[in-house]
């Protein structure tokens, strides 16, 4: 035990004797929670669309103002033909071109059917999604209206079955603001970028230096080395983590709903599990800019996979197994549920399987392959 | 002649020596254009749902049926209370639930109108908005079908055509982003790092007092990282053709001549930034917090720049990859030619000069 306090001191002294490093470590993250989330918003409003009205009748007429009044779209232009339609997509001026052809309201009255031609700009998946999701329910509700408007003039109409009126509530953030998504989901990305990469450059520098021969020929054993590295900078990802806490709840109104002491219990599992795989990286690398870019790899893939950017649910069945294997994608969702929802204990108990089981592996391996001979 | 290449050959040593690094860089665009390509998609699918169908009915059964036959939704547990729903969504099982009134089929039946509700999960915004319009759209088409059945319905039908992305694959969106960020790894951090390094070691020295001009020794720095990078560039491309099926719709020698500007102007940054600092941490920081950074933030491929704050808007006009972006978007995946990219190349351009003669003239011949 002695040992390792002296270790403590050692590699205390060394991160408060680097300044740049120490402001970095805290200043970083805390700017970064507050100028990420204004950037990182994959909130679709205001989706242009451009109309091209052959038939200049009332009913196309009526079906325009009704997507124009919608709120969800941006009429921003009405050109004449189909090919000058295109070119505001093409001039990316507008998301979607909505072709009504000529004989619309005719074929509308006498046939009781009509298509319209709807032309998306799909290269970016989630705008043309929502936006043809956002059409198809306006035309959904003109359909309903237009039942009603033509057939009780005469009153002699088969009689409708039936409406469903859909009422639709939004639990847990009702103005569905971004921001309580992506918060939390950034504080556990820095978390993980700052306790990653500072654990992985670390042992790599002593071996630069040469400072680890030091290390090597005194009777200081490996575990206590590598937990010597470890609760240093354990301590400083708890303090950034409480950093980002109160960020949160200062700059955006967001408290976590469930107990702060599970929340706790969760980072502090995690950062274990999150240093062991740093100290790895480290313990494999022979110098800072192979450490660095293997860290980079590995951090790039957690964040891909971590239902950061895109929900787990829609990937594959491989690759759900991938994220399941990554300790990134079970704190991400950890956090949101219990900061979001007040998820309690038994809700998330797997989870914390998990996140025990990474840690106990990542760092008996960081342990295993510490050599102190080469 | 003779000089410059073997000082080139001399950083390809440099390079091919480090094989950890290497296999990273190669590695790197594989990974992504795989997951990008396979693992990710921005698609919405197999989403949770519970059902709380007090009602019993014939009625709440079709539409449950419609549900279950859409590859949209997984049908979990049924909840008998708001109860249960709570729980599931707590647990995360599920993202929105369906609520049948009791007498749902009657008040249908006998009113002609009949409540149904939605109650989405909206911790996280996007998803729940898809889902209550997926909802929206299977019980209105439900309405439909009923009401077919008695009597005439009058309909307009969208006919939905997905411009330029067929097959709705959500890889195309990223392939332009996942080039860009290639080219600044390669170009901007690995040539800041490599030429730091020599200042490092001190080996800086040796060859500014070689007979060989100061400035020849950044051509021939920044050399390999121009191929390291179009070697990239190629891989990425094959990848995109033969394993994601995407078609390059554009010219290719456009393509090629567009990336090179792109990787000039990588390469200027790459060397401003070594002109800046003598250290190989504070050079790393640089070019991957200070460049990846905003590139992969402010460039719109993964968050839409429309829905930024203003300042940000402005702060995305002076990153060179915005344009790339851009660029490649227009010409390998809408098929478009010079005429449409002129603009966005003419500020490439003007940004690799700037970015080049900065370079060149920070550049100390002598050390400290």
């Amino acid at each position: 035990m002695k040992v390792l306090r002296f270790l403590l001191q050692k590699e205390f002294r060394q991160i408060f004797r680097d300044k740049t490093i120490l402001a970095m470590m805290f200043a970083m993250p805390t700017i970064q929670l507050i100028i990420m989330p204004l950037a990182a918003n994959f909130e679709v409003k205001n989706i242009n669309v451009a109309y091209v009205d052959h038939d200049h009748s009332t009913y196309s007429e009526k079906l325009i103002n009704k997507i124009g009044s919608s709120g969800y779209f941006k009429v921003v232009g009405a050109p004449t033909s189909f090919n000058d339609g295109i070119k505001f997509i093409e001039d990316g001026k507008a998301d979607l071109v909505v072709e009504i052809p000529s004989g619309f309201e005719r074929n509308l009255v006498r046939e009781g059917k009509q298509h319209i031609n709807v032309s998306v700009d799909a290269i970016n998946g989630t705008k043309s999604s929502i936006g043809g999701g956002y059409l198809a329910t306006v035309i959904a509700d003109f359909n309903s209206n237009l039942d009603v408007n033509i057939k009780s003039p005469n009153g002699t109409g088969t009689r409708l079955m039936g409406t469903i009126k859909v009422k639709s509530s939004n639990w847990y953030n009702p103005r569905a603001e971004y921001k309580y998504y992506m918060v939390p989901g950034i504080l556990v990305l820095l978390l993980t970028l700052i306790g990653g990469f500072i654990t992985a450059l670390n042992i790599v520098r002593e071996k630069e230096i040469g400072t680890i021969e030091q290390i090597n020929v005194t009777p200081i054993k490996k575990w206590e080395f590598i937990l010597g590295k470890l609760i240093p900078f354990w301590i400083v990802g708890m303090i950034v983590f409480t950093v980002g806490l109160i960020v949160m709840y200062v700059v955006y109104g967001i408290f976590p709903q469930g107990s702060l002491l599970l929340l706790y219990s969760f980072a502090a599992i995690y950062l274990i599990a999150l240093l062991g795989l740093g100290l790895l990286i480290s313990t494999f690398a022979d110098t800072q800019l192979q450490a660095m870019f293997v860290a980079f790899f590995f951090m790039m893939i957690f964040m891909l996979m971590s239902g950061f950017f895109t929900s787990t649910d829609s990937m594959p069945g491989w690759a759900r197994q991938i994220s399941n294997f990554t300790p990134v994608t079970h704190f991400i969702s950890v956090v949101r549920l219990i900061v979001l929802k007040g998820s309690g204990f038994a809700e998330v108990k797997m989870e914390l399987l998990y996140l025990v089981i990474f840690a106990i592996l990542l760092n008996t391996l960081a342990i295993l392959n510490y050599r102190k001979t080469n | 002649m003779k000089q410059l290449f073997a000082f080139i050959r001399k950083e390809f040593y440099h390079v091919f020596r480090d094989r950890r690094t290497l296999l990273i860089l190669f590695g790197l665009p594989i990974v992504q254009i795989v997951l990008f390509g396979f693992a990710l998609s921005s698609e919405v699918k197999n989403i949770g749902i519970t059902v709380m169908d007090n009602a019993h009915d014939i009625n709440a059964q079709q539409i449950v049926n419609k549900i279950n036959t859409s590859t949209y939704f997984k049908m979990k547990a049924p909840a008998r209370n708001y109860n249960d729903v709570e729980r599931m969504f707590k647990a995360g099982t599920v993202k929105c639930a369906l609520i049948f009134p009791a007498k749902f089929g009657s008040d249908l039946y006998h009113n002609g109108t009949a409540d149904v509700q939605i109650i989405a999960d909206a911790s996280d915004p996007n998803t729940a908005t898809i889902v209550a319009n997926y909802l929206t759209n299977i019980i209105s088409s439900y309405q439909q079908q009923i009401n077919i059945t008695t009597g005439g319905s009058y309909q307009i039908i969208p006919e939905v055509r997905q411009l330029y992305n067929e097959e709705q694959n959500g890889s195309l969106n990223f392939i332009p982003g996942v080039i860009a960020l290639i080219f600044m790894i390669v170009s901007t951090a690995l040539t800041s790092v490599s030429v730091v390094r020599e200042k490092e070691l001190g080996t800086m020295e040796i060859l500014l007092v070689s007979p060989f001009k100061p400035i020849m020794v950044l051509v021939a720095k920044a050399f390999p990282y121009l191929v390291l990078s179009l070697i990239n560039f190629i891989i990425i491309l094959l990848l995109s053709v033969f394993l994601l099926d995407v078609q390059i719709k554009g010219s290719l020698i456009l393509l090629f001549a567009e990336s090179i500007l792109f990787i000039i102007t990588c390469l200027s940054l790459g060397l401003l930034i070594s002109n800046l600092t003598n250290s190989q941490q504070t050079a790393m920081l640089m070019s991957m917090m200070g460049m990846m950074l905003p590139t992969m933030l402010l460039t719109g491929f993964m968050f839409p720049l429309e829905n930024m704050p203003l300042i940000f808007r402005i702060i995305s006009h002076i990153i060179p990859s915005r344009y790339y972006y851009d660029i490649v978007k227009a010409v390998m995946l809408k098929g478009l030619g010079f005429s449409y990219v002129w603009k966005e190349t003419l500020i490439l351009v003007g940004m690799a000069s700037v970015l080049l003669t900065l370079a060149l003239k920070n550049f100390k011949i002598r050390l400290s």
